[in-house]
């Protein structure tokens, strides 16, 4: 079994350097294949790993060698495939596959086309590395590696200053996340000796419990920004600068759900830890309503789609905060399904009208695009929480978990969410795909269903989007939910009182009474030529608050990036050129000053020279007498 | 017999005058050949003192150290004179002021 770990590591690896390095030179269609086959070979061992933990196989430690041994300090570079990271090893290279065939038709006029899946690939391997590291130090190498892929990709069309900016906004917000995570390795090295998920969690119960607070708290910090929250989640709207498949793999699907899995890989110590718990209910809350109010008044199609991830995502905190790790998981399995599917959705309507993301000058794409409309619809009715598609089941659980868990303030302000999410998505809906085309006339004629290539991982997640909700089917339904069930050994839940029936028949109720509502207003509304939203800069009072999104990137270019210009200046102008360029200068200057003078006794003539060696010996002599 | 000879005073004043008087030659003459007779008046001021004293203390090995001196001085002079005669073919002049080439 080992060696399927070792295959479903370095099968994207390969693919990466096959298609970074011959890529010049291979037609593209090749590179296409060569590297959807080494995301499907990952796969298939993911598959193969995954049917045998199913079969109650125990985790499967893989050390390939010992990386580094200083003083008592000795990691591994070890694998670890267990329940958790095989599970998301099969999102990963699942729907990476998907998003990499997609790409062949997506990409396919652009120059850097073997870059793209040289790095797309590059990520795969990192994000495996990420999920199935057997200790916190391969796990933050995986972290990395992902972040750099992001940044990558971001930065993909470079040759636009934005995109570039976008890019380093993310990696930057990215690092100040990061060192909050450094900071809980090093207090996992300082508390336990070692950073070896196995050994650390069998001792965590020993540990002092302040100490534990810390180091979820400090690894919270990595969580918060990777995963987008508040307040470092502002770069993952910007992040749409990349290429729309990397926006679906990396910045839907996958790398942003990485602090999901580090709070339930780390849900040994979250479970005990009553403050950091709170925290990261807390964050991920105010994060679900804030960025779900954001999207109510963006009008560029990828936009919306950022705000409804970073909102899930809190959504997905939430579900960690109140101790339900699997239903976290639930919540992002599905969500990587519906949220990969819009994204792509978008990109097939993006590639259509040309590179156009303005909803505003979209409309009435349902009559060509009907493959792209068909499964885009059923991302968003899966997003909104209709049932019987994935979204309800997972949202539902969050929601019942909230309730039981924690208290009805926050299952108030989730479901407000909820309704906030199908606004939002339904609104985005009609104008994209309902009403007078706005377009151009060029545009208009350029209008064409995507290629195969890309409607068919459309059609598959559309699939996946409507039937995910199995795995984690109400108690209403089943006796068995599949993910839980699964976890059962691996998460430690915190034991929740199972929702009544009474509770799910009313939040089933209510919920098709209010989406049936938000659909008719929504389609009434926003159908209408009249109603079109306005430019961010016409927006009035608290529209405008939203479409500026609350001010947050002006509140941080005000109190964190100015600070730090006026402290750049002021070292730059005072202490750098005038300290230190200063005392430099005093002294080349000093010598060279001093040198024109004495450079005179040098004069050549051997009568001052014989003379100076009297004056020395008289005075030598003068000295000595005296002394 | 020690009545007829001057004090020792004298002796030290004579070689003192003497050994100052070479080195202001040294210093303020440019002739070559007079900086080399300055040098050998220095030493044989010297050479004076060192009698001096061997008479006065009754012992002969100052007067040994005066003959290893004048031996010195002989070969001093020796090749002084031959660098001379090198820089005159040189620089038709024995005036060691034109000697400034270690300036450049």
């Amino acid at each position: 079994m080992e060696i399927y770990i070792a295959i479903a590591l370095l099968s994207p690896v390969i693919g990466f350097a096959l298609s970074g390095l011959l890529g010049r030179s291979l037609p593209k269609n090749i590179i296409g294949i060569l590297a959807s086959t080494s995301v499907l070979i990952s796969f298939i061992c993911s598959l193969l790993l995954f049917n045998y933990l199913y079969q109650n196989g125990a985790p499967i430690k893989f050390t390939f060698f010992n990386w580094m041994a200083v003083g008592n300090i000795s990691i591994d570079f070890s694998f670890l495939a267990d329940r958790l990271s095989v599970w998301m090893m099969m999102i990963i290279t699942g729907v990476g596959f998907l998003i990499h065939i997609y790409s062949i038709g997506y990409m396919h006029n652009d120059e850097g086309f073997y870059k793209f899946f040289a790095y797309l690939n590059l990520f795969i391997f990192a994000m495996l590395t990420l999920v199935l590291g057997a200790n916190y130090v391969i796990m933050f190498f995986g972290w990395e590696g992902v972040g750099l892929c992001s940044y990558l990709l971001i930065g993909f069309w470079y040759s636009n200053k934005q995109y570039g900016y976008a890019a380093r906004k993310a990696f930057i917000m990215n690092r100040i996340g990061d060192l909050g995570l450094l900071l809980g390795i090093f207090m996992l090295f300082n508390v336990f000796g070692t950073t070896d998920y196995q050994t650390v969690f069998a001792s965590a119960a020993s540990a002092n419990a302040t100490t534990i607070e810390i180091i979820c708290l400090l690894l919270f910090v990595g969580a918060i920004g990777k995963s987008a929250q508040i307040p470092l989640f502002t770069w993952l709207p910007d992040a749409m600068a990349g290429p729309t498949p990397v926006s679906a793999l990396i910045h839907a699907a996958t790398m942003v759900t990485a602090g999901i899995y580090l709070v339930a890989r780390s849900s040994v110590f979250f479970v005990n830890s009553e403050m950091a718990s709170n925290l990261v209910l807390m964050v991920g809350l105010a994060t679900a309503v804030i960025a779900g109010t954001i999207g109510l008044k963006q009008n560029d199609i990828k936009k919306v789609l950022a705000y409804s991830t970073v909102s899930q995502l809190g959504y997905m905190f939430v579900a960690l905060g109140v101790g339900a790790y699997s239903t976290a998981l639930f919540h992002v399995t599905t969500h990587a399904f519906f949220k990969a599917l819009l994204f792509l959705g978008s990109g097939s309507v993006i590639h259509a009208m040309g590179g156009e993301q303005d909803i505003r000058k979209m409309g009435g794409l349902s009559k060509k695009l009907t493959i792209t409309h068909f499964t885009f619809l059923l991302g968003t009715l899966a997003i909104a929480g209709v049932p019987p598609l994935a979204g309800f089941f997972s949202k539902d659980e969050i929601l019942a978990k909230a309730f039981y868990g924690n208290g009805i303030i926050v299952f108030v302000l989730l479901a407000l969410t909820s309704v906030v999410t199908a606004v939002y998505m339904f609104r985005l809906y009609f104008l994209t795909f309902h009403g007078e085309f706005r377009g151009t006339e060029e545009q208009k004629h350029h209008l064409h269903e995507s290629p195969s290539s890309m409607t068919v991982p459309l059609i598959i997640l559309a699939v996946l989007s409507c039937s995910g909700g199995i795995l984690g089917l109400s108690s209403l339904f089943s006796h068995h939910h599949f993910i839980n069930d699964f976890f059962v050994k691996t998460l430690l839940n915190k034991p929740i009182e199972e929702p009544s029936h009474f509770f799910e028949w009313l939040v089933l109720g209510v919920s098709v009474v209010l989406l049936a509502i938000i659909i008719l207003v929504t389609r009434k509304f926003y159908t209408s030529n009249s109603n079109i939203p306005v430019a961010a800069e016409d927006e009035t009072g608290i529209g405008k608050v939203l479409s500026k999104k609350y001010y947050f990137d002006e509140i941080y270019q005000a109190f964190v990036q100015k600070p730090i210009e006026w402290i750049s200046e002021f070292t730059y102008s005072i202490i750098d050129r005038k300290i230190i360029d200063g005392i430099v200068n005093t002294t080349g200057n000093g010598i060279s000053f001093c040198g024109n003078y004495l450079r005179k006794i040098q004069s050549g003539n051997i009568e001052y020279y014989l003379l100076a060696m009297v004056i020395g010996v008289v005075s030598f002599l003068v000295i000595y007498q005296l002394v | 017999m020690s009545n007829a000879l001057p004090p020792l005073e004298h002796y030290i004043w004579l070689s003192s005058i003497l050994f100052c008087i070479g080195v202001a030659g040294v210093l303020i003459r440019r002739n070559g050949i007079v900086l080399l007779m300055c040098v050998e008046l220095m030493l044989n001021a010297v050479n004076l003192l060192f009698t001096a004293f061997s008479t006065h203390f009754q012992d002969a090995s100052g007067q040994i150290f005066v003959f290893f001196v004048m031996v010195v001085a002989a070969a001093e002079v020796a090749v002084g004179l031959a660098i001379l005669v090198m820089i005159y073919r040189n620089t038709k002049s024995v005036d060691i002021s034109l000697l400034d080439n270690l300036k450049h």
